[in-house]
């Protein structure tokens, strides 16, 4: 048993719900209790679908589990079938009902349906959403893609495109478009927009695009083998990996990488002396593994900041995070406890945080500019405008989307000059965001001489700051301290304290601050 | 009384249909997200899986604290395999809990289906823990399942496991039952003690020591629809109910505050002045929506059993011609007096087989439609106008200075559908 709060993944069986509903003419009869239903409203309210998604739920009650379930499976199916008159079916288990053991792909198999049925495995208290996803694209491609003559253009899949994933849309649209330039057409896209019909054909193409590793890794392997497809292994997220993804394709088919990157604004935007504030800005990044391995190089190479903290949920994709991990020099996090993550984010110190709706939540808390890069996501991060993380144009929306809520280039220098300026201070925030600027309350002249008073005659009074460790802060380095700009204070904090440690200095005084500023000068 | 009340016998023996099929629904455990803000020292803990936790997130939707006081304790395959095991890792779990919480003095077990389906026994959980924790904490357990519950019956699951163990009295007190937000809760107290009737008291009540006792000389009367088993444990205290309409609208709460003075002697002046002005403001709030709702037609898919008295203050307050009243579940005891108010016409329905309603539903095309969010999207994609039923649970809508929110609710996506088709290109 484990005690959670809050779950950067739903169970595996959500995971085959995006599947189904990223198709069209597939209908999914899921064995699950009344109540299950729930997970409609992410796909009708987050992403705003409007249509409800190809799902039947059994909606069994207690009262029927002495009883015959599986005949309650059964007519489920049926009258789905009827009903929808799918291409094909799914069918599968959600938690309770894999407690129940029917077995929903041996009972359908009994009932002669005129479609194909694909049986769904989905261990739910071993597995999760992500993992759900890949095995029920995986389970679909292995049932209804055959091998075939390869046409005669030269075509590819579009494999790992899912309902409610993080800028799938757009994306598709923005290397369908990118492909297109070089001299590919894509054959199908799957499963978002696919039909099980057009899975039949996925066989023709030269070869695939894998998009999304966490959904597509299953079928694209799958199809290496039997198919003999190779697939690209370049996830184009960002300048450096679109170009490369490029290559890659060139590489496979023989065509040229020359590609005409009108539109492409990122590379001058980072490079004019506006963005220069931004050089070695700390980042931490946290997400699915693709798009935290995609966003470290884009931070490091592209934008320049310093990457300083890097982790992913999915257990899955550890490994070439782990490696990713290593390149940036940061130790890896592999967790799905937001608590973990929000303690080593609050060790980090970052001046910027690149996560998902959760990591939006602790950059709250925490007070630290946040942008969000993966899923899970609200509903506002399925926006209505053109918004691809991939290619030339998602290259622009990531510059955009990350540097937006950092403090301004020229506000930074102010405050960094004027120190605690009584419009600009923590508690009021950078200026271009919303909320109401508090003017800073000044202590009134009798409260510093009294304070200053008490700091005279008793040097070791207890400071305010929290002291981590064995070091303790006098309240005139204190003072100090809460004059350095909050978004750097952070790391200035953690870094004298660091230096007093590694000194063996019990008392933080304004000396051991500059000292540890001296020491730890860039 | 000087109430018009319905000549005609309203629908009190109306047919119902019964359906049985794919229901488009919540859980009971879906209680806990508005439970866990009203009782303020309690921590919900799901015994579940993760489909729960996920659940409890995505209804939870943005609403993410510091500390949250609710979770799931996920089952993972080794506690199927024994539950010898799995008793001795949920009072690991808890123990770890209370300890980094010392500010939690009720402590909630929540069975799911999982737990339900391996008959993992919380109720004897709990009474373990309650030895373990005592007298600091109090551990109580009551079942949210799917398998057993539907959305608001959740609460109805919490209040009645508590009632067992509230203190015993022979005090003559009023209990008002149901969570309410706490500025009604606030006007409901107003309002009886206007009319001279006390004491008081509120269950669920915002912190444990306040808990109000039971006892047979108690009566008691319910704020909402779904309290079935919450008034039977009630009864087998020996608390008396006191029947009534539920306080929707100013129709509704004041047959409610009727009920009251009737059992407790308040004179008729007293009533009045107390009510007089409040209803003056109910109906004329209300009437401000009731232009834009008279004359359009309603169908009510079933959500929380509030859909009987929503539809009585709907038609008879706003003007509105109910089509279909579904609503999960029945209970004919406590929505007599509602059905009795409720204008003949509507066919009234208990369960849901959706696809078979839908069809139903566009058969009908009815002016609004009253659904959950797993509907509410598509069916406004095919031009109908929805209203989501869950917004009726998490906004102030009882009592008379609510009356005209509660009527503006549904107003609002009317008058919205007219605006932006004004704006629409020609
Ligand atoms: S329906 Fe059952 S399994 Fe599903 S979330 Fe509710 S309690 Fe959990
Ligand atoms: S805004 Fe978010 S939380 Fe609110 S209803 Fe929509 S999806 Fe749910």
């Amino acid at each position: 048993m484990k005690l959670t709060l809050w779950t950067y993944e739903g169970p595996p069986h959500v995971g085959a719900m995006r599947v189904a509903t990223a198709m069209k003419g597939l209908h999914l009869v899921l064995h699950a209790p009344q109540g299950d239903t729930y997970a409609d409203l992410l796909f009708t309210m987050i992403e705003r679908r409007d249509h409800r998604p190809p799902v039947t739920f059994t909606t069994f009650r207690a009262s029927d589990l002495g009883g015959d379930t599986a005949g309650l499976f059964k007519s489920a199916a049926q009258s789905a079938y009827d009903r929808f008159q799918p291409q094909a079916m799914l069918v599968g288990s959600s938690c309770t009902a894999e407690l129940i053991q029917d077995d929903p792909g041996g009972l359908a198999k009994t009932m002669g349906l005129d479609c194909p049925v694909v049986a769904l495995d989905l261990p739910s208290y071993s597995r999760k959403e992500n993992f759900g996803a890949d095995e029920t694209f995986l389970a679909l491609v292995r049932a209804l893609a055959k091998p075939m003559a390869r046409t005669e253009a030269i075509t590819c899949n579009l494999l790992g495109a899912t309902a409610l994933g993080f800028r799938h849309r757009d994306d598709v649209a923005e290397i369908t478009a990118l492909l297109a330039k070089m001299g590919v057409t894509v054959n199908v896209c799957a499963p978002l927009g696919a039909t099980p019909d057009d899975l039949t054909r996925m066989g023709q193409a030269h070869f695939n695009v894998l998009l999304y590793p966490e959904t597509g890794e299953g079928a694209a392997r799958y199809m290496e083998r039997a198919f003999g497809q190779p697939f690209t292994k370049c996830v184009p997220i960002g300048v450096g990996a679109t170009r490369e993804f490029i290559r890659e394709v060139a590489g496979i088919t023989g065509l040229s990488a020359d590609v005409d990157e009108t539109g492409l604004r990122q590379p001058w935007w980072s490079a004019s002396v506006d963005s220069t504030y931004l050089t070695g800005k700390r980042v931490f990044l946290f997400g699915d593994a693709t798009h935290v391995i995609t966003a470290a190089r884009i931070a490091a190479e592209e934008i320049g900041f310093t990457v300083v903290g890097m982790g992913c949920y999915n257990r899955e994709q550890a490994r070439p995070l782990r490696a990713a991990a290593a390149k940036h020099g940061v130790e890896p996090l592999i967790s799905d406890d937001y608590l973990e993550v929000e303690a080593a984010i609050a060790a980090a110190a970052p001046e910027l945080i690149l996560g998902t709706q959760m990591e939006r939540h602790i950059a709250k808390r925490l007070g630290i500019p946040c942008a969000v890069i993966s899923a899970p996501v609200h509903v506002q991060d399925f926006p209505a405008r053109y918004s691809p993380q991939m290619g030339f144009e998602g290259a622009n929306v990531i510059f955009d989307t990350w540097i937006h809520p950092l403090v301004m280039g020229l506000e930074e220098h102010l405050l960094t000059m004027f120190r605690e300026d009584f419009e600009f201070h923590d508690a009021a925030g950078a200026s271009h965001h919303g909320g109401k600027a508090i003017a800073r309350v000044e202590d009134s002249p009798a409260v510093a001489a009294l304070a200053a008073a008490v700091a005279a005659s008793a040097p070791a009074t207890v400071p305010v700051v929290a002291p981590s460790g064995e070091v303790r802060w006098l309240p005139d380095a204190e003072r100090e301290l809460k004059k350095i700009p909050f978004f750097v204070r952070g790391v200035a904090k953690r870094n004298t304290e660091r230096f007093a440690a590694g000194k063996g200095i019990a008392d933080i005084s304004v000396d051991t601050l500059y000292e540890a500023k001296a020491h730890y000068a860039r | 009384m000087s109430l018009d009340l319905p000549l005609s016998p309203g629908c009190s023996a109306a047919p119902v249909l019964r359906e049985r099929g794919q229901h488009e629904v919540f859980c009971g455990l879906t209680g806990i997200i508005w439970l866990h803000r009203k009782m303020q020292d309690a921590f919900f803990l799901v015994v579940g899986s993760r489909t729960c936790a996920h659940l409890l997130q995505s209804a939870a939707g943005v609403m993410i604290f510091a500390e949250p006081r609710f979770g799931t304790a996920i089952l993972e395959e080794k506690d199927l395999a024994g539950l010898a095991d799995a008793n001795a890792e949920l009072d690991r779990e808890v123990g770890r809990l209370l300890a980094r919480r010392p500010d939690i003095r009720q402590l909630f077990l929540v069975g799911s289906c999982p737990s339900e389906v391996i008959k993992l026994d919380l109720a004897r959980a709990a009474e373990r823990m309650n030895v373990q924790h005592a007298p600091h904490v109090r551990v109580y357990n009551y079942s949210g399942s799917g398998i057993e519950t539907t959305f608001t019956q959740g609460e109805d699951a919490c209040l009645a496991a508590m009632v067992p163990a509230l203190p015993a009295t022979d005090a003559a007190e009023l209990l008002v039952v149901g969570a309410l937000p706490d500025v009604v809760e606030d006007q409901c107290l107003a309002l009886l003690n206007a009319m001279g009737v006390g004491p008081v008291r509120m269950l669920p009540a915002r912190r444990s020591g306040d808990m109000p006792a039971v006892g047979p000389n108690s009566r008691y009367i319910l704020t909402q629809p779904f309290l079935g088993d919450t008034a039977a444990a009630l009864d087998r205290r020996g608390a008396k109910r006191i029947a009534a309409p539920f306080p929707f609208g100013e129709e509704g709460t004041t047959l409610w505050l009727q009920a009251i003075a009737d059992v407790y002697g308040v004179t008729a002046d007293r009533f009045d002045a107390a009510t007089a002005a409040p209803r003056a403001r109910a109906r004329k709030a209300v009437a401000a929506h009731a232009a834009t709702l008279s004359g359009k037609s309603l169908f009510l898919f079933p959500d929380s059993q509030m859909e009987i008295p929503l539809a009585r203050f709907l038609a008879r307050e706003c003007g509105m011609r109910p089509l279909e009243v579904g609503t999960p579940y029945l209970h004919r005891a406590l929505m007599e007096p509602e059905l009795a108010l409720l204008p003949e016409g509507p066919m009234l329905s208990e369960g849901q087989d959706v696809d078979k309603q839908l069809d139903r539903h566009g058969a009908q095309a009815p002016d609004l439609t009253v659904c959950g969010l797993g509907l509410a999207n598509p069916l406004e994609s095919q031009g109908f106008t929805t209203k989501w039923a869950i917004e009726l649970v998490f906004t102030p809508v009882h009592f008379y200075e609510q009356a005209g929110d509660l009527a503006g609710l549904f107003s609002r996506p009317l008058r919205r559908k007219a605006l932006l088709t004004a704006g629409a290109k020609p």
